[in-house]
């Protein structure tokens, strides 16, 4: 099975960068394997009063990625995303999507 | 009669005040009290008024808890209707997040499984005992818990069940005017608002004043720390009618009592009289607004 | 950027005329008032140049007359004693209690209730002149006051990315409850205010287990602190006992009310305070670019 990675985004494409924010982030990139990329706008979630982050995590579970890319992941949206079975790695914040994508693929290689 | 001695601005003096008339009234007005801390963030009369505690439980929120995952048919009823973002369906199976809950009973009601079930969450503490003088009734907000009116709603209820029906109840409220406040100032019969005349004290004590207006509740105001903006504040007070019914002055001799946990009527004379004075202009305001 | 919030547990312990000393002290910081029930700040602050922006968060449910049959389920249903029948035998709700949780939309058999979004106050970006303010003001017993923190936190962090400043200064809320939480998540350092009486012992220790409990640090300054030395003894034992340094007293002095009846900061109102701010100010601003600050431990509460 193709395996997703979703990382927090700025922007819909690979060479944006990578939003230090999860929950309330400006979308998620989602890569599989094959480097097709999808684009979750989460423009949404600046409306929201409350559980911007669990609500992200479970859109992103949705959309059936098993890693998501973050800066940093609050609590409460990292249980959520612990249930739904989505590792999380934080402190991707300084790259670009594409690069953050191509540092995670490596430490797996590795 | 329930009183409730509230104000705009934290540390003006709404616990001496409080506290002080728990400690004559008795004497005063030879009428049974109960004085309660509804101030439950940061109950402070008991330092005042050493309360010998006789029961003590804990008050807890009714929230949902996860009682079979695999009953849940993942339909997100309980998500679409949660306000709170305290529930969500990951991989199929509810998530509760209890710090979240406001205790609606929301989820409960719409899930179409049997997956959920009633739970609950710890609030903090209701106290009930006596000071010698008066019954003592206090909540003690549990701390990392970010809601403090339904442990005051609890204690209100603990009170309407307790509280002697001939005596009379004075409340120590939370400062300022935001849901706390509010919660426990609608409680009351009449609101004394104790208020500090210094460009802050005024301030708050005019958002205070817009607060509780709309209540419609008979309305008095104790001037504490008197000093040079005084002047000031009664001009306010006669412009929003109402009444002061007593001033305290700005004495280095009350602060140092204060900080020694001692009372007001304890720093003298002058100040026992004032603490007698007020409690029954508290009485005679209160039945003068309720036959007008 | 470094975010210092400025908490006291008790009101009236001095934590406004702390910061508004900070904020004339500090040169380089967006300031903030995170007390938005009753905020203080500007009064010493004098803001100009305000931008307002309505602050809308949750929603308010109000039944139609027309359409309700006075069945009640929504009554019985309100955890929070906000919906009562009215003379003419229908329902209505009370907006000073309603909580915004949607249960009496959602089953209200009749779907008579409507659910509009609340607007709880507003938010508000001046010049000063000592720099940026972010401010605001919840609408007396308005709700969410934890997002409207968290939303000025946001703010002032923007403001100070974009005009290159160091520090956010921020005014917390008194006691232990929603806007107190919401100010602390990630910041940078907690400057608590107390005061050597009963009350204020006893409050400094619920809102530092509570810094503790997020993990943030905290060092204490004790103000007017010559009024009990007992009390003062107690405070100094406390934070002796928990690891945290005081890292200055202030004498009680009539000055605090003079400089604020003046509407000035205590730094440019003068006199012995001032020399005294001016030296707890390099002390927190020291505390709060060390490197490495100490952690404290997540405790069990």
């Amino acid at each position: 099975m193709s395996k997703k990675i979703a990382v927090s985004s700025e922007g819909p494409t690979l060479s944006d960068a990578v939003d230090p924010r999860f929950g309330r982030a400006a979308g998620f990139v989602i890569v599989d394997d094959a480097g097709t990329t999808q684009y979750l706008d989460n423009g949404g979630s600046q409306a929201m009063a409350h559980g911007a982050g669990i609500e992200a995590a479970r859109r992103i579970a949705e959309a059936g990625a098993t890693v998501l890319l973050s800066g940093v992941v609050g609590p409460k949206a990292a249980s959520a995303l612990a249930a739904a079975g989505v590792a999380v790695v934080e402190g991707m914040e300084s790259l670009t999507v594409g690069e953050a994508v191509a540092q995670y693929r490596a430490g797996q290689d590795a | 009669m329930l009183v409730a001695i509230a104000s705009g601005k934290g540390g003006t003096g709404k616990t001496t005040v409080a506290a002080a008339l728990a400690a004559v009234w008795g004497q005063a007005l030879l009428r049974p009290l109960t004085v309660v801390d509804l101030d439950v963030e940061e109950p402070n009369l008991h330092l005042f008024l050493r309360p010998v505690i006789r029961r003590a439980e804990t008050a807890c929120l009714e929230i949902p808890v996860v009682a079979d995952p695999a009953a849940c048919s993942d339909c997100g009823a309980c998500r679409e209707l949660c306000q709170f973002g305290a529930i969500t369906v990951m991989a199929g199976k509810p998530l509760v997040f209890p710090e979240m809950c406001h205790g609606c009973g929301g989820c409960l009601a719409v899930c179409p499984t049997g997956s959920l079930t009633a739970g609950s969450r710890e609030l903090g503490r209701i106290e009930e005992g006596t000071t010698g003088l008066a019954d003592y009734l206090a909540g003690r907000l549990r701390i990392g818990e970010s809601q403090s009116p339904p442990l005051i709603r609890a204690v209100l209820r603990r009170l309407a069940a307790v509280a002697d029906p001939e005596g009379d109840v004075i409340l120590d409220a939370p400062p300022g005017v935001s849901c706390p406040a509010m919660t426990s100032v609608a409680a009351a019969d009449v609101i004394v608002l104790v208020a500090e005349p210094t460009p802050f004290g005024i301030h708050d004590f005019l958002l205070a004043v817009e607060a509780f207006t709309p209540l419609g509740k008979p309305m008095a105001v104790v001037v504490n720390r008197s000093s040079d903006g005084t002047p000031q504040l009664l001009d306010l007070c006669r412009e929003h009618g109402l009444p002061v019914l007593a001033a305290i002055a700005d004495d280095r001799a009350v602060a140092e009592t204060y900080a020694r946990g001692g009372l007001l009527p304890d720093v003298g004379a002058h100040y026992r009289a004032v603490c007698h004075e007020l409690a029954r202009s508290i009485t005679v305001f209160a039945g003068e607004t309720a036959h007008a | 950027m470094r975010e210092i919030v400025i908490l006291s547990g008790k009101g009236g312990a001095g934590k406004t005329s702390v910061t508004a000393a900070f904020a004339a002290l500090a040169q380089n910081a967006v300031l903030c008032d995170l007390d938005v029930d009753a905020p203080d700040l500007h009064i010493l602050l004098e803001p100009a140049g305000t931008i307002r922006e309505a602050f809308v968060a949750g929603h308010l449910a109000s039944v139609r007359p027309e359409a309700c049959d006075g069945c009640g389920e929504c009554a019985r249903r309100c955890r929070y004693g906000a919906v009562a029948q009215t003379p003419e035998g229908h329902y209505a709700v009370n907006t000073g209690h309603c909580e915004g949780c949607k249960v009496c939309v959602a089953l209200c058999p009749r779907q008579a209730i409507d659910f509009t979004p609340r607007t709880c106050g507003f938010s508000a970006v001046s010049d000063t002149r000592f720099g940026p303010l972010v401010h605001a003001r919840l609408d007396p017993g308005a709700e969410n006051s934890g997002r409207l923190v968290a939303l000025l936190r946001s703010k002032a962090k923007a403001l100070a990315k974009a005009r290159g400043l160091d520090f956010i200064i921020s005014d917390g809320a008194p006691g232990i409850a929603c806007p107190v939480v919401s100010s602390l998540s990630g910041a940078t350092l907690a400057v608590l205010v107390t005061e050597p009486t009963p009350s204020g012992t006893h409050d400094l220790t619920r809102v530092a287990k509570l810094c503790d409990h997020f993990r943030l640090p905290s060092a204490v300054i004790i103000n007017k602190a010559d009024l009990n030395a007992h009390e003062a003894a107690r405070i100094e034992d406390f934070c002796a006992d928990t690891g945290r340094p005081i890292i200055g007293r202030l004498p009680y002095s009539p000055d605090v009310v003079r400089a604020m009846t003046a509407r000035r900061t205590l730094p440019e109102y003068g006199g012995p305070l001032a020399e005294a701010l001016a030296e707890l100010w390099q002390s927190v601003a020291a505390l709060a670019a060390a490197p490495v600050r100490p952690q404290p431990q997540r405790q069990p509460l």
